[in-house]
């Protein structure tokens, strides 16, 4: 809706569109208060907004202070209302949303703010949700929103797109924007699993409305919604019933979205269709390889070792290559594992990943080196970044106690990680 | 069954969206619960905080209510009930209670032929 408004009012209006919606929210829970709430919430909402932001355009009409793209047309009356209408029709929202998506992976701003602006105009999270789904500070958020709306101002109109160049020299940063968005639901601190869910549907809901745009719909785009289908369709099964993270080895896979679990594997189809191959594409299929995997035992590891492969051909990393050698120790044993994790050749930046020191643990673990192991899930502990890695780690440390052969795996953290993560390894990287 | 309003005072301009949706559903759950034991006569409206006052022989007119926020009626409400006592005790449902508001209960009156 902000997005909507922001094309009526100018992206230097921003603090005016979510001024209308906000009114126009207040106003709707006053009145649901008394006579019920309408069977179509948002759509009275967005009439309420439409009818402010005609209010607001007929009182600043002489002040020229609208949108630079609509000019004249806002300041006559005869022309006013059928634009705006016009502007709140179902699919020109959807155009404003990807407008607003592209505006707001503005090269001046970090992928984290980036991240933060689109929670905050396009899902309508607010900043305390942020900071949640963050783990940071309200003020620390509320700064970082504040900037990148002021570098969103500063560009004077929104993103155009539909110019070609632009759109395609842009997309690559909203779909890294839309990939980090979604990894936040997917790894991310928050310990409340519905926030977390609701991020990654975020991610997805945006991911469909750049599919739907014809030079959005790239193969790309495609396979960086399948990544996102097969993985979300494991989401259920992360969390079990008592809030426990349960690693995918462990996971009851009946839980497993079974549409999701098609609609990903029809988009991964659809991803193959021209000769360009990203990360994306190698994570779509890593994660449809395990989507179709009935039990653990059936996964086809010696697949995602190659798959890991050409992972590390394209984006190579620490992370990714420790992801390698679990698969290798999959297939082939937990010393062959140990062996390629000794090889990957910048291990110290994984120094303050909990999960590399949980694989070390695990590893050594499956080859009935309990006391080892144990050492490496504490190291591991130290690190946790929530109450959930935790609680998770914590379990792990007392299967050694337990001489407790029976595995269950390694938690589900493949190739992507976190915002988070992402920074600390910089921060590693610096020093 | 007797008649009586509601007068609602009192709302809360620091709840973020979350707490507003919340505080809706549950008005929403309360007006619910006293409809299906027959209780709402008009569910009312609210209304907007500020307008304007006529007063006086000249009829002169100000902008108001200028009050504090506590003090200004935010809506009103039609109430069947047996009785004084028992329209008091529907009213301590509400959940204009939890943001520090009140409501006024006034019979309404009739003249008994």
């Amino acid at each position: 809706m902000v997005a909507a408004l922001t094309r009526v009012f100018g992206v230097h209006n921003i603090a005016l569109a979510e001024d209308v919606v906000q009114d126009a929210f207040c106003r709707a829970m006053e009145v649901w208060k008394f006579r019920g709430i309408p069977e179509n919430p948002s759509a009275w909402l967005m009439a309420t907004a439409k009818n402010r932001a005609l209010d607001v355009l007929r009182r600043q009409r002489t002040a020229r202070t609208s949108a630079p793209e609509l000019g004249r047309l806002l300041e006559s009356e005869w022309t006013l209302a059928p634009v705006v209408d016009e502007l709140f029709a179902p699919n020109v929202i959807k155009d404003d949303l990807l407008r607003m998506m592209f505006s707001c992976c503005h090269p001046r701003l970090s992928e984290e703010a980036q991240v933060a602006l689109i929670l905050h105009i396009l899902c309508g999270f607010s900043v305390g949700e942020i900071a949640s789904a963050f783990v940071s500070g309200h003020a620390a958020i509320e700064k970082r929103i504040q900037r990148a709306k002021k570098v969103l101002a500063g560009s004077k109109r929104l993103f155009d797109v539909t110019l070609p160049a632009d759109f395609s020299a842009r997309l690559p940063a909203v779909h890294r924007a839309l990939y980090l968005l979604f990894n936040e639901g997917y790894h991310g601190a928050s310990a409340e699993s519905a926030v977390r869910a609701q991020l990654c549907h975020e991610a997805m809901r945006l991911a469909a409305i750049l599919l739907e745009h014809p030079r959005g719909a790239t193969s790309t785009t495609y396979a960086l919604s399948a990544l996102m289908c097969l993985n979300a369709a494991r989401l259920p099964a992360r969390v079990d019933a008592s809030g426990k993270l349960t690693s995918l080895f462990e996971q009851d896979r009946l839980l497993w979205d079974r549409k999701l679990v098609l609609e990903g594997l029809k988009l991964l189809e659809l991803s193959a269709s021209g000769s360009e191959l990203t990360a994306y594409h190698v994570e779509a299929a890593l994660a449809s390889v395990h989507a179709t995997a009935p039990r653990t035992e059936d996964t086809n590891w010696a697949t995602i070792v190659s798959l890991y492969d050409t992972l590390m051909t394209i984006h190579p990393s620490p992370i990714v290559a420790l992801n390698r050698a679990i698969a290798v120790a999959q297939h082939e044993g937990p010393e062959r594992g140990l062996e390629e994790i000794d090889a990957i050749e910048d291990r110290k930046r994984l120094s303050a990943y909990p999960f590399y020191s949980a694989a070390l643990g695990e590893l050594e673990l499956r080859r009935g080196r309990h006391e080892t192991a144990r050492e490496h899930f504490r190291a591991a502990l130290a690190l946790a970044r929530n109450p959930m890695e935790r609680r998770y780690l914590e379990r792990r440390m007392n299967a050694c106690e337990r001489d407790d052969s029976q595995h269950v795996g390694f938690y589900e953290e493949f190739q992507n990680p976190p915002l988070a993560f992402e920074s600390c390894l910089q921060g590693v990287r610096r020093s | 069954m007797s008649e009586f309003t509601f007068l609602f005072r009192g709302r809360d301009t620091s709840a973020s969206p979350e707490q507003m949706q919340k505080t809706t559903q549950k008005w929403v759950a309360w007006f619910k619960e006293l409809n299906e034991k027959g209780h709402i006569k008009d569910p009312g409206h609210p209304l907007e905080p500020a307008g304007k006052v006529v007063m006086g022989k000249q009829k002169t007119v100000h902008d108001g209510p200028y009050a504090e926020a506590k003090d200004i009626v935010g809506g009103f409400t039609l109430i069947e009930a047996k009785d004084l006592s028992q329209a008091v005790e529907l009213s301590k449902g509400c959940p204009i209670f939890e943001v520090g508001g009140s409501v006024e209960v006034r019979p309404i009156q009739i003249l008994n032929m």
